[in-house]
């Protein structure tokens, strides 16, 4: 048995210290987001409306639509057109992206109305902003993709637009394989990574409050 | 937890809380809230509707069209547009960038043309392309191959005028019919369209199109083209309620949703200016691009960010909390 030579003392206290390029991502994560905040079991009292459902109902059914869509992926893209499980399989996961898009739209309206990005949430609106468009990219590239009539009809209508502005010179709506891997891979991870991130800065940032009471409180109205 | 003793003092936390800065940490009392309870119960809810909604409703799979069903369904169409991209009018032929290099074909914005932009990045050769090189592939005829080599032993402006005269008198001819044309020099362009379309009706001219001098392909740049710049397509799709002017950009074939959220897009293609101009799309989508830039920055732009204030849903979806609060005040 080999013996393991033993640090100096300040070595160690040092390296505990420093802990390299983990510990200061360690140190880092744990001040941004202190367990307690970035996983509480309380809410202010405001957070009491069906309205908030939203947010965590629309990560829900995009998470179904990722299961479902790799369930398609399982035997490829044209699978489902001749098998009737496969046909199911994709009604699932047109109805989840049904369900994601209305979710989405519902949680928007919601946090318009709230003026969520008060109280320098700017980033947190911005984070949804940019992933519902991503979201609507993606569920754009899933109508190109379903080889049927109509990602034909689609394709050649949409690649107007595109080229009218340049971006289909690039971006060609009518190459399948390309169409496919942004939908599949590039746009998903895209939606994916900016939805942790909008849910990382709702958590850092707390649950916007209600606006100040229309009756200003005073000092007698708190005395009781 | 609604008051607090504080000395003598009963307060209303809510109230105290209510007026500090939207920035500062919530400091009023709280209630409990499971967060993963709340993540799982959402997710076997939304999986169950899924599986339901599926059971239910299905999903459109309207069929694809193939060039061999467009050539057998409607050999007119199929040959009116085969003569229009031999003499170079096919909207294809015709389209600018990224396809051809047709600098004034491009959409405009006011002065500007980001069409023309990025260049031609997907070059297309309609006469090429869609005529000659398929037809080259199957020339066993020897009609054929006699009118390949009389093609190809024409200067490029007796090839346009025999393309030009013959579309000229197959867009008079009876139901545009090939078979009812008047007599004209036409040089080889009738046999190479009677072929072609015997090509494509075969199911040939679909390989054909889709091949790019590789085994593996997954770009259908050109049968889509080509099957665009024809009507039968169109014909189909607008039966299915999908045509520019029908809100088909948010529709789906059959009687579904489709994409719903593509109604404001959807919605400036029906109306003036848009519905009427030329530049229609280049015009819609630089609208759009500034309406998502505004959406994005709501945050910052007054007014804008104000409409919250001055539409007070926020005092039904908090009104719980300004009950509490405000009641408290009185």
């Amino acid at each position: 048995m080999t013996a393991v030579p033993a640090l100096p003392e300040d070595a160690t206290a040092a390296h505990e210290e420093s802990g390299g390029w983990t510990g200061w991502v360690r140190r880092r994560a744990l001040r941004s987001f202190p367990p307690d905040q970035l996983l509480p079991d309380k809410q202010p009292i405001y957070v009491a409306s069906w309205i908030y459902v939203f947010g965590v109902a629309t990560i829900a059914a995009f998470i179904v639509a990722l299961v479902t869509g790799s369930v398609l992926a399982l035997r490829g893209p044209a699978w489902w057109h001749g098998s009737g499980l496969g046909h199911y399989v994709n009604s699932t996961h047109l109805w989840s992206v049904e369900l994601f898009m209305a979710f989405m739209v519902i949680h928007l309206w919601g946090k318009f109305f709230m003026a969520a990005w008060r109280g320098k949430r700017a980033m947190t609106w911005i984070t949804g902003a940019v992933s519902f468009i991503a979201s609507i990219g993606t569920a754009f590239t899933g109508y190109l993709t379903q080889q049927n009539l109509a990602s034909q009809w689609v394709s050649t209508q949409a690649k107007d637009g595109l080229n009218s502005v340049g971006i289909g010179s690039y971006f060609n709506v009518l190459d399948f394989g390309q169409m496919l891997m942004w939908h599949i891979v590039l746009l998903p991870l895209a939606v994916g990574i900016l939805v942790v991130v909008h849910v990382l800065l709702v958590r850092r940032h707390g649950v916007v409050p209600p606006f100040p009471p229309v009756v200003p409180p005073t000092e007698d109205a708190v005395e009781a | 937890m609604r008051w607090r003793r504080d000395g003598h003092r009963l307060v209303n936390e809510n109230r105290t809380a209510a007026t500090r800065p939207a920035a500062e940490p919530w400091s009023g009392p709280k209630r409990p809230y499971d967060l993963v309870k709340e993540f799982v119960v959402a997710l076997v809810v939304v999986s169950i509707l899924t599986v339901v909604l599926a059971a239910l409703f299905s999903s459109p799979d309207e069929k694809q069209l193939t060039l061999a069903q467009w050539a057998k369904a409607a050999p007119n169409d199929f040959v009116a547009t085969a003569a229009t991209e031999l003499d170079g009018t096919s909207g294809s032929a015709s389209y600018g960038a990224p396809y051809t290099h047709d600098k004034s074909a491009a959409q405009k914005i006011g002065p500007l043309a980001p069409q023309n932009w990025l260049g031609v990045t997907t070059p297309i050769d309609s006469v090429q392309d869609f005529v000659v090189r398929p037809l080259q592939g199957a020339a066993v005829s020897t009609d054929l191959q006699a009118a390949l080599k009389q093609w190809a032993g024409a200067n490029a402006d007796q090839q346009q005028k025999w393309a030009s005269v013959y579309d000229t008198a197959l867009a008079a001819a009876p139901d545009t019919d090939p078979a009812q044309i008047a007599a004209g020099d036409y040089g080889p362009v009738p046999v190479m369209m009677t072929q072609l379309l015997a090509l494509a009706q075969s199911g040939g001219l679909d390989g054909a199109l889709l091949a790019q001098g590789r085994f593996y392909q997954t770009d259908y740049t050109k049968p889509l083209l080509f099957l665009a710049d024809g009507t039968y397509l169109e014909d189909l799709a607008r039966a299915q309620h999908l045509g520019g002017d029908q809100w088909g950009m948010m529709n789906e074939t059959g009687n579904y949703p489709g994409q719903a959220w593509l109604w404001l897009y959807t919605f400036w293609y029906q109306v003036k200016p848009f519905s009427t101009s030329g530049n229609a799309d280049a015009l819609v989508w630089s609208l759009m691009a500034l309406l998502t830039l505004v959406f994005v920055l709501v945050p910052f732009i007054p007014g804008v960010r104000s409409i919250p204030k001055l539409i007070p849903i926020h005092r039904l979806i908090w009104r719980d909390y300004y009950r509490d609060v405000e009641g408290g005040a009185r």
